[in-house]
């Protein structure tokens, strides 16, 4: 996984991207953002740096003012669109339909895509069984506590098959006992489904932990001013929590992290 | 997974209390109301009798049950006719609710044209216009101004809420709704309507009853003969004196009401069940 090879096109590409706002407000500015097949990115940053923007622009939830996106699966010369289910999303909020059970709700963006329920069953019931909730397909989302409904949430964003993972501070609101285990679990995914994942946070110690590389931003306007590669091997489990690896790490994160609150 | 799991069973969704069960809770639940019902009765009974109160005042309850005893198939008559005009004005205003919501709520522009008369209409009083109603469908078809004008009642909670309900689909699942490129229609069945039941359905239960009460003032204000309704049965009682129906009319009318109020509640429950807080009680 951490063996780049550097002549594969990006998954995804930001040249030059900005994001005004119409009261004038600048999100983004310059942003340059290459990401390769199997990264693990984390864009890291201060409140208010655009972190979460940059990701609603790479989702195309939201459109940028100036620069160029390549988004996977999109051609912009021969006006090809990216496809439903190329591009995942795991919010802040789990954002499960409450009146769907947990399958539904898993199964909702093949049904958005004209699968039948028949066809979708097998690939839904395997997804469930990866985040671990094989048993709570019936479940309905007001059943499950925060950890469970975050599970259900990625579930029904690898249930596409995407090319692209994108994680806005997924974690925030949980415990911290459940967010290191479900931390451990998406890396597992990772490496089992070797996609690509873009992973906002504002947690140094999370960042370090999943990512093998972190992009720190900084704010007003929103822009890159450093990164940092975590070149430790995977499988990551607690114990590199504790290694002097990880410890260096952090502090060299965290010292950029202060430059960007600074600057 | 080392999460602790707050559902009981993992597939299998808590399993609703045996038969036996239900049916005590139901009694047990249903006991005060039916003791403070037939306290209350008792109470007016007694002190009719003790006051020695004219019936043509107040008739004793005894009097009123041998009136509906009596007058028994008279009555049913006057309440089918009622519940006919209720229910077709009723449903009515379900459908014509749901799809003027579904009309406003598609552009702002449609809304700026159309909500401001909607609530004129709302805000006119329905006695004032009943007679000019009334004279337009004829006295020969009565039941359809009738039905109008209980329609007119009841159309305008059900069409208010249900902008509302259309409108307040959380901002979240529209992002994920967008994230997979929904279509229209997609974004409106799997996520606008189902957003909106909660509030279609509280509107349906203000309706209901309106179109109760609108179709009981309508016949009043259509007054004599040209309906036979149960407010035709209690003006013509009044006429006649004879109190003691007039009050079993009007029991027939409120059970009436009761009636179609715990069988919206009922769809309500069934529909709501399994996600919405309103129908979850003290469960959790």
């Amino acid at each position: 996984m951490t063996d780049m090879t550097p002549t594969q096109p990006p998954v995804m590409r930001m040249q030059n991207l900005d994001k005004v706002y119409p009261n004038g407000t600048v999100a983004l500015k310059n942003l340059f953002l290459d990401v390769h097949p199997g990264e693990f990115v984390s864009l890291l940053g201060p409140s208010g740096c655009g972190k979460s923007t940059a990701l609603k622009i790479a989702a195309g939830l939201t459109g940028h003012s100036a620069g160029r996106i390549q988004r996977p699966g999109e051609d912009e010369v021969r006006g090809i669109r990216a496809k439903p289910g190329d591009i995942a999303f795991v919010f802040q909020e789990p954002n499960l339909m409450p009146w769907l059970s947990v399958f539904d709700n898993v199964f909702l963006p093949l049904k958005l895509a004209g699968t039948s329920r028949a066809e979708a069953r097998p690939r839904i019931e395997e997804i469930l069984a990866t985040v671990g909730l094989a048993g709570f397909a019936g479940s309905y989302p007001r059943e499950l506590s925060g950890g469970m409904k975050m599970r259900v949430s990625i579930a029904r964003a690898l249930v596409t098959k995407p090319r692209l993972l994108l994680m806005d501070e997924p974690f925030a609101a949980l415990d911290e006992i459940t967010r290191n285990k479900i931390s451990q679990d998406l890396l597992s995914l990772w490496q089992a489904t070797g996609s690509t994942v873009i992973f906002v946070t504002h947690s140094v110690f999370e960042s370090v932990f999943l990512s093998n590389r972190i992009v720190v931003m900084a704010a007003r306007p929103g822009r890159i001013i450093g990164e940092i590669g975590v070149d430790a091997p995977y499988p990551r489990d607690a114990g590199f929590r504790l290694t002097p690896d990880y410890a260096a790490h952090c502090r060299e994160v965290s010292a950029l992290l202060t430059r960007a609150m600074e600057s | 997974m080392a999460e602790q799991s707050p559902a009981p069973s993992p597939d299998i969704p808590p399993a609703p209390p045996a038969r036996p069960g239900r049916l005590a809770r139901n009694l047990r639940e249903a006991g005060p109301t039916v003791a403070a019902g037939l306290a209350f009765i008792a109470i007016w009974e007694i002190t009719v009798h003790a006051l020695g109160v004219s019936k043509f005042v107040l008739p004793p309850p005894t009097m009123i049950a041998a009136s509906m005893i009596r007058d028994f198939p008279y009555l049913m008559q006057a309440l089918a006719y009622t519940a006919g005009i209720t229910v077709a004005a009723f449903l009515a205003a379900v459908v014509s609710g749901i799809l003027g919501g579904l009309l406003l709520t598609q552009h702002k522009d449609v809304e700026r044209m159309l909500w401001p008369y909607a609530i004129a209409l709302q805000v006119t009083p329905m006695v004032a216009i009943a007679p000019l109603v009334i004279i337009w469908v004829g006295l020969d078809r009565v039941w359809l101004g009738l039905m109008i004008l209980a329609w007119l009642v009841a159309f305008f909670p059900m069409l208010a809420n249900t902008v509302q309900g259309l409108k307040s689909a959380d901002r979240g699942l529209q992002d994920v709704m967008s994230l997979y490129q929904a279509s229209r229609w997609q974004r409106f069945r799997h996520l606008q309507l189902p957003a909106a039941l909660p509030y279609i359905l509280t509107g349906a239960r203000i309706s209901s009853s309106l179109a109760v009460i609108g179709g009981v003032v309508a016949e009043f204000v259509a007054g004599s003969g040209a309906s036979t309704g149960l407010a035709w049965v209690i003006v013509e009682s009044g006429t006649m004196l004879d109190v003691p129906r007039m009050f079993a009319a009007l029991f027939i009318l409120s059970i009436f009401g009761l009636a179609i109020w715990w069988l919206t509640s009922l769809v309500q429950a069934r529909l709501l069940s399994r996600w919405h807080e309103s129908e979850l009680g003290g469960e959790r």
